[in-house]
């Protein structure tokens, strides 16, 4: 016990904690930095892609020695705050770094100079900082501090360009998410009270030993305050009245990167920590995945708003996640966790698409969209095949991650033995087929259609503006990369797929994740 | 104590639930701050109760005598009020300026974002 006081911290470890220190570091100097915006710009480029390059580090020492684990102040484990980071960990990270990388370049040309000034360029590092945290932490209550950190960067910029529409969508989004968050500290607390610990190996060595009853209520509390984080289905309402308020950057930045976090703490307090409430949660998960992957495309069909859609098609997507955490196997579990890896490039380059068509079209409602093919035919080469990714048409990545939650499926339906397990499967492939329709009428409304909806339909779009060269460097080609992301790895899905099966193999049996923090082994 | 304190947290809860299901933004706000006071009152009560022996270490000991009162519950509910009370701030100003801009307190009339009156579903196709 008190050699592990006495031993010093081991170097390499500091990459555990350097994704989020540089991001604050960062962020602190381009406040510093707020006169010049052309500073502010390539200093926030130059920051995202260093916490990039230090994300790829982590998921190679974790690659190769397992789970690492760093606790500050070399304090004992249970009791110093850890940052302990597994493959799910390492690999969300890394993807999180990624996209906003690419959204770092892509913001300079979409939003007004205005919001620059007031600081967009900070907010989203902080909001990289808080969302790289609680992909790294292993500490339940830094996981809710890195929470808040995220929410009050996304109130920020959310709010950013202060005109009426942005305050009446941040007033309902800042609400909700922070009463989700209220839910959150108090299943903590309820959890410290009843387990006596906050570090999440020590969780799951003690909670092995409670008593399952009221772990399930604290069980419950948590899949509610995940649930409204991830717009799952009863508490989703929030996200299509929001994220199709601020300008599109940020728009992208908010879809691609918040929800995830909710579905990666759901993965890991559910699927990891309390594997022992699910029994009884388990059904609950079920019906919320259910609804959720049918409500998300059948919004999406219905609507007329472009990133309104896209919202309902992103809520769709974590029904599919959602799945998996209720399959509960390691297919299922893997499956959970490539899809949300997925989703963030693929979701997040369907936003950027949407800031760009906007730009062409002169509108946000698909009504008055048309004639796109026509007059550019890469953008709409791409929205094809981010529609084809979303609803897990083969060649793309979208597939490997459904493929596993129907394997996932069949195996715990095991014909006959888990009723719910069919329920999930045809909910999978319904979902599929139904974001296939919605896609397929996106795609036609805003591309194949040649003018505007109504009697003119067959008469060329007049209002169509082409992308200068400016926007074509900085939006199309930033855009167009993340497509080329979700077309090659889903040519060459093994490496992801191989994080995803080692990730839900740690989730099921933690005994890596748990040696890492130097903690004893537990019999489970 | 425990058992005064539960209850006055469980109180705490029903107003702050009672208040959210207003539809001014100053009511919700109200139920939020109450709801983060019954949250911190709860976990103060879960990490036990005791006012007999302060957490402090002894020289030459490592760990303070098991009947000592326990500090963290206090250090979370610390973090917890701070981070609460910036986030309040935040949305304080926020309802203001909704206030302003909307001339609304009102949710029911806050309807910038999701105009009423959607319009149908796209026939073609």
């Amino acid at each position: 016990m008190n050699d592990m006081q006495q031993s010093a911290v081991f170097a390499a470890d500091w990459l555990v904690v350097l994704p989020v220190v540089m991001s604050l570091a960062a962020a602190a100097l381009l406040v510093i930095g707020r006169g010049s915006r052309d500073l502010q710009w390539g200093g926030a480029l130059l920051a995202v892609a260093s916490v990039a390059l230090v994300d790829l580090a982590l998921l190679w020492r974790v690659l190769e020695l397992g789970p690492v684990s760093m606790t500050m102040g070399n304090w004992l484990p249970p009791f110093g705050i850890s940052f302990t980071v597994d493959i799910v960990g390492a690999a969300f990270a890394l993807t999180a770094a990624v996209v906003t990388l690419l959204l770092v370049v892509y913001i300079r040309l979409d939003l007004p100079e205005r919001a620059r000034e007031e600081g967009a360029y900070p907010l989203i590092l902080l909001l990289l900082a808080g969302v790289s945290g609680s992909f790294l932490t292993g500490d339940l209550f830094n996981l809710y501090v890195q929470f808040e950190l995220m929410l009050i960067s996304s109130f920020g910029l959310m709010a950013l360009g202060g005109r009426q529409v942005h305050l009446d969508a941040t007033v309902k989004y800042g609400f909700l998410n922070f009463l989700a968050t209220a839910f959150f500290i108090l299943a903590l607390g309820l959890l410290y009270g009843l387990l006596g610990t906050l570090n999440m190996a020590d969780i799951i060595a003690a909670a092995a030993a409670a008593d399952p009853v009221p772990l399930a209520g604290i069980g419950a509390l948590l899949l509610l305050a995940f649930g409204m984080k991830a717009a799952a289905f009863p508490v989703n309402a929030w996200l299509p009245a929001s994220y199709h308020a601020p300008p599109p950057a940020i728009s992208a930045l908010l879809a691609g990167l918040l929800t995830k976090v909710g579905v990666y703490a759901l993965l890991r307090s559910l699927g990891m920590l309390l594997p022992a409430t699910r029994d009884l949660l388990d059904p609950v998960i079920g019906l919320v995945a259910i609804g959720t992957l049918v409500i998300g495309p059948l919004g999406a069909i219905a609507e007329t708003h472009l990133r309104r859609a896209l919202g309902f098609l992103l809520i769709g997507g974590i029904g599919a996640t959602l799945a998996g955490l209720a399959l509960g196997n390691e297919a299922g579990l893997a499956g959970s966790i490539a899809y949300t890896l997925h989703a963030m490039l693929t979701i997040t380059a369907l936003y950027m698409l949407a800031g760009l068509i906007e730009a062409m079209t002169g509108a946000t409602d698909t009504r008055q969209m048309g004639g796109l093919y026509a007059a550019a035919s890469l953008p709409s080469i791409l929205f094809f095949g981010l529609m084809l990714a979303v609803a897990g048409v083969p060649p793309f990545l979208g597939f490997w991650p459904k493929l596993l939650l129907v394997d996932g499926g069949m195996a715990r339906w095991d014909f006959g033995a888990d009723p719910l397990a069919l329920c999930l499967w045809l909910a999978v492939l319904a979902n599929a087929l139904l974001s296939l329709i919605a896609g397929a009428r996106l795609w036609s409304h805003i591309f194949w259609r040649p003018g505007h909806e109504g009697a003119a339909s067959e008469l060329p779009n007049a209002d169509l503006k082409l992308l200068g060269r400016r926007a074509r460097w900085l939006g199309l080609a930033p855009t167009a990369l993340l497509a080329l992301f979700v077309l090659v790895l889903g040519l060459v899905p093994e490496p992801l797929l191989g994080f995803a099966r080692d990730g839900a193999r740690g989730l099921l049996d933690p005994s890596g994740y748990i040696a890492a923090t130097g903690l004893p082994e537990v019999v489970r | 104590m425990d058992y005064a304190l539960a209850a006055l947290a469980g109180l705490f809860l029903t107003v702050a639930i009672y208040l959210l299901l207003a539809r001014s933004l100053i009511r919700m706000l109200l139920g939020l701050v109450l709801i983060g006071n019954a949250i911190n009152l709860i976990i103060l009560v879960a990490g036990r109760l005791s006012r007999l022996v302060p957490p402090i270490v002894m020289g030459g000991e490592t760990a303070p005598i098991p009947a000592a009162a326990n500090p963290l519950p206090q250090a979370l509910i610390l973090t917890a009020i701070v981070i609460g009370f910036a986030l309040f701030a935040f949305l304080l100003v926020l309802a203001w300026r909704a206030y302003q801009g909307l001339e609304a307190d009102d949710t029911d009339s806050m309807r910038v974002a999701e105009p009423p009156g959607r319009p149908d579903p796209p026939m073609s196709y």
